[in-house]
């Protein structure tokens, strides 16, 4: 089996730990993970902002890079939504004229069943659930809403999490309710989005963790952003760096 | 749609002032959060939900396709009934229908059961202009009504307002108020029944809207909480109906599925405590029903936003939504606020002012509507779908152009994220311009020195 791993150009850019912790990881579990290079991005920021054009550019880009693998493993609930959900979408909108998105359809129903959220191709694929991870802190988790309503992840990462030696699961109270993020949406209604935060912040605060996860950097740029911007001595960590840390280890 | 909105500002520029409003937050996340929570429970304990939301689904999806057929055959029961059809082609047409109709009577005062197509048609406004004067007799519509105020919620109008601001609106307001009025939920209750049962007997015409239309029979549905809706269509000599074209349902054994769906969805009663039917002119009653294009057809057309005509106004959504929750119903700007009204009202109404535009952005697409709809509507794509219809700002456009033009060739992002790396050091604590935005209330991320794909480059994955 060929696996690759679709980083998503946020964690490329901005988080190469979880990048990294990532392929730590699935080495520790014996699969011989790739890393195409001429991957980007899954188009999600143009699709969601009203740029479906770019977005069938960048759909088909991913189609094409992917092709060739079993399986695609990415770190980002909303970027495997993305292709999950929306691909089909952008394949067959209107909005773009039909010879941009000729063809896609069929590659988008090609790829679609063979990529997988980190936690789906570890418990799904892999049949793993204990990973041999040692992260002795106290945890909680937020779900993030395309993991969760889009994925129905469900308690695939706190099971994984559960299985983790060493670590304290601490319930999120309002966990299913959105952190604000939203891609653009955090600059477009920076008001509405800073009101959800302020919110999420004050339950996470409740469980005393130390540590906020989740499976999505993107959301927890800005939960961690609006942490640190209060001081509030929580960081957050993508479930992958978790789930990568053993006794002994970099963490 | 109704005129009362025009002019103004954004959903961002509203919802900037309202989350600060901490009455409001308040009186919205109490309110919010116990309908949800009611609907919650009422929903799980039913094990066929999932097949209910579907069939009401297929039912209003086999009936837009072919609403035409229905539509006639609505019109031809009614007729058979002794009742009469009217068409309107938009919220004028109509306004000026059911003013000729009330004004054909000699009466100058109407009572109103609570409607949203009227309300989007701006009749109440409309009527005054004519010289005809309509009394609201839904509790939240009176509270509005009284408050002058505009309603912020589908379902519950006045669902900004708490008790104490209702007992304050209750003595400025109603002349029959009793002096020693506190704000006791049964005392706010009585003062507003004793002031309506003078209205109810006294009012000759009434104006309605429907839950929904039977086209098989030519019958009427509403549904309600308090009884003032039966006062309004039993007791006057006219009854006018104003439905919105997509309320049709094909058969009488359709109900089945609606009449299990909007309760539970909306109040989060198992049922409605009123469900007032009633097929053409009842006992000597002179009715009319007015039924409502204003856009709707337009609506219909588009393969993606027709989804939106499904809607059984439940506010499911509304009371879902950590958006509305935050900004209130008057953020909106319309009639129809909440994730149901940021697909409706730019479908409806269009997208040339900036209020309009700024509608599809006003959710994070957290996917929460589309989850607790009874009927199924994919909110999150059709407003990804309007997003694509929207007029963008310039800057924008010339962001995600660049943006675009990187992600094409994965040479250029490395390039970029080689450049982004070594400027990292001169990143300002505070960005300027929109992105301003991001670090008005966060920190932003550290820029790593390396992407990954640099790293993996130079170790070959880590192997060296």
């Amino acid at each position: 089996m060929r696996v690759a791993l679709f980083i998503t150009c946020v964690n490329d850019t901005l988080f190469p730990d979880t990048g990294r912790a990532v392929v730590t990881l699935l080495r520790r579990l014996g699969v011989d993970v790739e890393f195409p290079q001429a991957q980007t991005c899954c188009g999600q920021m143009h699709v969601n902002t009203g740029y479906p054009a770019e977005g069938v550019r960048l759909a088909r880009h991913f189609t094409e890079v992917f092709a060739e693998y079993d399986a695609v493993v990415t770190p980002s609930g909303s970027c495997t939504a993305m292709i999950r959900e929306q691909y089909p979408k952008l394949a067959a909108t209107a909005r773009v004229p039909a010879k941009q998105t000729a063809g896609l359809g069929t590659a988008v129903e090609e790829i679609v069943p063979k990529v997988y959220d980190l936690s789906e191709f570890l418990l799904d694929v892999l049949g793993v659930t204990d990973v041999g991870a040692y992260f002795p802190h106290r945890v909680t988790y937020h779900p993030t809403c395309h993991s969760l309503r889009g994925l129905h992840l469900g308690d695939r990462p706190t099971r994984l999490l559960s299985a983790v030696r060493g670590l304290e699961l601490v319930a999120l109270p309002g966990a299913e309710e959105c952190c604000g993020f939203g891609g653009t949406f955090a600059v477009k209604n920076r008001d509405i989005s800073a009101a959800m935060c302020a919110d999420k912040v004050g339950n996470i605060m409740t469980t005393g963790a130390e540590v906020l996860c989740a499976a999505d950097n993107s959301c927890l740029m800005h939960i961690g952003g609006t942490l640190s911007r209060q001081k509030s001595g929580v960081r957050v960590m993508h479930l992958a760096e978790i789930l990568a840390a053993t006794e002994g280890g970099a963490r | 749609m109704s005129q009362t909105f025009v002019g103004m500002p954004s959903f961002p520029k509203n919802a900037a002032i309202a989350v600060q409003d901490s009455q409001l937050r308040f009186n919205l996340r109490k309110a919010t959060r116990t309908i949800r929570g009611k609907r919650a429970s009422v929903v799980e304990e039913l094990p066929d939900w999932a097949e209910l939301r579907q069939a009401g689904k297929a039912i209003k999806d086999h009936t837009l396709r072919n609403l035409e057929r229905y539509l006639v055959q609505m019109e031809a029961a009614v007729s058979a009934a002794g009742g009469t059809v009217h068409w309107a082609k938009d919220a004028e047409e109509a306004n000026r229908i059911v003013a000729g109709l009330v004004k054909a009577t000699g009466e100058t005062e109407v009572v109103k059961v609570k409607s949203m197509a009227t309300q989007e048609i701006g009749l109440n406004e409309a009527l005054a202009v004519e010289g005809v004067t309509a009394y609201e007799t839904d509790l939240a519509e009176l509270i509005v009504q009284l408050g002058d105020d505009w309603p912020s919620h589908i379902l519950v109008p006045a669902i900004h307002r708490n008790r104490a601001e209702i007992r304050e609106i209750f003595l400025a307001k109603m002349a029959d108020v009793p002096a020693d009025l506190t704000d006791e939920p049964k005392a706010l209750a009585d003062a507003a029944r004793l002031h309506l049962r003078e209205r109810f007997l006294r009012a000759k015409v009434a104006i309605s809207g429907a839950n929904f239309m039977i086209a098989e029979t030519g019958t009427l549905v509403v549904l309600e909480s308090e009884g003032n809706g039966r006062m309004c269509l039993t007791l006057p000599e006219t009854l006018i109906s104003v439905v919105g074209i997509e309320k049709l349902l094909p058969a009488w054994r359709d109900l089945e599925v609606f009449l299990q769906l909007l309760p539970r969805s909306s109040t989060g009663e198992r049922m409605n405590p009123y469900t007032s039917m009633w097929t053409g002119a009842v006992e000597g009653q002179d009715f009319h029903l007015v039924l409502l294009d204003n856009g709707r057809t337009d609506v219909l057309a588009d393969e993606v936003g027709r989804q939106a005509l499904r809607c059984i106004r439940c506010s499911a959504c509304l009371n879902v939504c950590p958006v509305y929750e935050r900004a209130g119903g008057h953020a909106y700007g319309s009639v129809y606020p909440g994730p149901i009204g940021a697909i409706l009202t730019p479908q409806l109404r269009g997208m040339d002012t900036a209020l309009d535009r700024s509608l599809p952005f006003a959710s994070s697409l957290c996917g929460a509507c589309y989850d607790v709809c009874p009927v199924a509507i994919d909110i999150p794509s059709v407003l990804v779908d309007l997003r694509a219809k929207a007029r963008h700002p310039r800057t924008e456009r010339i962001g995600m152009a660049a943006a675009g033009w990187v992600f094409n060739r994965s040479v250029r992002l490395a390039r970029a994220q080689r450049f982004g790396g070594r400027m990292r050091k001169l990143i300002p604590k505070r960005l300027p311009g929109p992105m301003s935005g991001w670090t008005d209330t966060r920190d932003l991320p550290d820029i790593p020195q390396e992407s990954f794909r640099a790293w993996w480059d130079r170790t070959e994955g880590g192997a060296r």
